[in-house]
């Protein structure tokens, strides 16, 4: 490399002339292709979620809200350590359903920055001439907003975990708890990742869909949790277990208290038949799969 | 480069392409047509994303039916629209895009800082792109194209919304990328004056079809047009009209004005005419070209016009379409 190619003098390189002089060099290095870019793609906006390589404004948003979920699971543990307590004052699960509304207004920002501004920007073009295929983009996008969120809602999990260890709750109980809990996170950011990715990729505008998204994961929660309400007092409590279906957030709830040990969150603490178990979990693989497939259509045409 | 073999495209109203076949040669072409004539279609079968309904096309020995992939790596493409998201710096978006076609994190910022620098951005390149000017802008996107050190280059409409000045500089550019980068380049425009200057070859479609396929030289000899305006006087009420016949007493050829609904404003007012179009070689047509600016000269003179402008015009390529009807027959 010749000297006057070094980079570092870019006061020494101004004008016409000068670049003239600096030469192209070409690129023998090597290609990684389709499943490197990919990965890129999931990293770059996985970060970008959390204002990473971004502004310092648009680190604000995400970091506040992750300080919001983080900080009361540190008080959990405070508590259970002041009050000499044998257990945490929320289950692991519990906890993230207790943060919902938080985790609404990260999903509802984080999406629409990871696939909305690409659309609002047409730099979808740009993607697709490149080595990449559509599906390569869907699925980096929905990995990492999944991922996001996974992070989002499994930190504050580990941090009362950790916490709880500390305080010397009983180690065996925990651990399961926590693992539980964890898993009770990957099932929680699939599926709302997935409704999220979709309802973004729907529209160029970031307004519309922080909007969208918060109305599509908070209404049906709070409009099942009523109707389950009104069954309970109209002595119909039987179907309380049906109605949880109806949202993404009680269907949630049935699995992690049918499923995971976890402590129900519907009206008299009900917990789920075995048939209603069966029917819960095939609703959330579908609901999971549809969502994806629906973004994918909807990248099939979008392009060039 | 690219080999297109009477390739057809209908979507379900129109036919964007229609049979067309079409080589490339290594070097910079430009690609004209007015819009909807197929540019943009074409570039998105040449980039293996769209299929094309019957026929064959490849690029770099690629068929873009099956090999999309390969193709898409070894090309760059530089959209006609604005697709720049305007929250991070041209750095950082031009090292995303590096990544994206593959090239490894430590190449991607050597070449970003390359690239970047040999399409003229400096400083500004830390700053957020929503704040930079058109020009700018053009150059990020030029960029990105570019920064995997592709061996061909797609450029749509490269030079829209640029002032003349920033035109010039977009179109000295892209010649360098041949030049000195040493990459092909496939460039589109409706505007066949500003490709001929840049272009070795141009190729002109209209409605899908193959209009024409040749060297920039056969072009520039054929649109070697003079537009002269003149004033009336109380004498010659239509300046412009006595003008064009004492200029055909004086054995030249100005062109018949055309009917009304097909003329620019202001178009009326003006007499055109060829300079050396029967001239193979630049020395004897300029040569002639000269002479028939002072022929003009003498016979607005003699006739006590006042000449306004004269000028030499670039054609549009509305024009050669139909000068091409013209004299269709050669």
């Amino acid at each position: 490399m010749s000297p006057d190619r070094t980079l570092g003098h870019p006061t020494a390189e101004r004008g016409q002339d000068v670049i003239h002089n600096i030469g192209y060099r070409g690129y023998e290095g090597p290609r990684l292709g389709r499943s490197y870019a990919r990965r890129a793609l999931f990293t770059q906006s996985l970060r970008g979620t959390y204002g990473l390589g971004r502004s310092a404004k648009s680190k604000v948003l995400p970091m506040l809200l992750f300080a919001a979920v983080c900080v009361p699971a540190a008080i959990l543990v405070a508590v259970a350590a002041l009050t000499k307590s044998k257990s945490l004052e929320a289950g692991y699960a519990e906890y993230v359903l207790l943060m919902q509304p938080v985790l609404g207004i990260f999903l509802a920002a984080a999406a629409p920055q990871a696939i909305s501004m690409d659309l609002r920007f047409k730099t979808m073009p740009l993607y697709f001439s490149r080595p990449m295929e559509r599906s390569d983009y869907v699925a980096a996008k929905y990995a990492a907003l999944s991922a996001a969120l996974f992070v989002f809602t499994a930190v504050p999990v580990l941090i009362m975990y950790l916490g709880a260890l500390l305080v010397k709750l009983d180690f065996s109980d925990q651990t399961k708890g926590a693992a539980q809990g964890l898993v009770f996170c990957a099932l929680f950011a699939l599926l709302h990742a997935a409704i999220a990715a979709w309802i973004a990729a729907l529209t160029p505008r970031r307004g519309f869909g922080v909007a969208a998204i918060i109305v599509a994961i908070t209404v049906p929660y709070f409009l099942i949790s009523a109707l389950q309400g009104i069954a309970l007092t109209s002595d119909n409590s039987s179907a309380i277990g049906w109605l949880g279906l109806g949202s993404p957030g009680t269907l949630l709830d049935g699995i992690q208290s049918r499923f995971l040990d976890g402590r129900s969150g519907f009206p008299d603490a009900q917990t789920l038949t075995g048939a209603q178990g069966g029917v819960y979990l095939v609703v959330f693989a579908a609901l999971v799969v549809c969502f994806y497939a629906l973004l994918l259509r909807r990248y099939r045409k979008a392009g060039l | 480069m690219i080999a297109i073999e009477s390739l057809s495209k209908r979507f379900p109203r129109v036919t964007a392409l229609d049979r067309l076949t079409v080589g490339i040669e290594p070097g910079v072409t430009g690609l004209v047509g007015a819009n909807g004539a197929g540019k943009s279609t074409l570039i998105k079968i040449l980039l293996g994303l769209s299929p094309a309904s019957e026929g064959t096309a490849s690029v770099l020995g690629m068929d873009v039916a099956t090999q999309g992939g390969a193709i898409r790596e070894r090309v760059g493409y530089m959209p006609e629209h604005d697709c720049l998201p305007p929250d991070v710096s041209a750095t950082e978006f031009v090292v995303h895009m590096a990544r994206m076609s593959g090239l490894p994190a430590t190449a991607a910022r050597e070449r970003t800082a390359d690239t970047l620098r040999h399409v003229g951005l400096y400083e500004e390149r830390y700053r957020p792109m929503g704040g930079y000017s058109t020009g700018m802008k053009q150059r990020v996107k030029l960029a990105q194209a570019l920064v995997h050190d592709p061996r061909l280059v797609l450029l749509d409409e490269p030079t829209n919304g640029l002032d003349p000045v920033g035109r010039d500089e977009m179109l000295g550019l892209i010649r360098r990328v041949h030049t000195d980068f040493g990459i092909s380049v496939l460039v589109t425009s409706h505007l066949l004056g500003e490709l001929e200057r840049t272009s070795d070859h141009i190729v002109v479609i209209d409605g899908g079809k193959l209009l024409r396929s040749s060297s920039t030289a056969d072009f520039t000899q054929r649109t070697a047009v003079l537009a002269v305006e003149v004033t009336d006087t109380d004498e010659h009420p239509d300046g412009t009209a006595a003008l064009r016949a004492a200029l055909r007493k004086a054995g030249l050829a100005p062109h018949e004005p055309a009917d009304d609904s097909a003329v620019a404003p202001g178009a009326g007012h003006l007499v055109t005419l060829d300079i050396g179009s029967e001239h193979g070689d630049t020395e004897a047509s300029t040569a002639s070209a000269s002479s028939v600016f002072d022929t003009v000269r003498d016979t607005a003179a003699d006739l006590g016009l006042g000449l306004v402008r004269m000028e030499q015009r670039r054609h549009q390529i509305s024009e050669v379409f139909t000068e091409r009807s013209a004299d269709d027959v050669a």
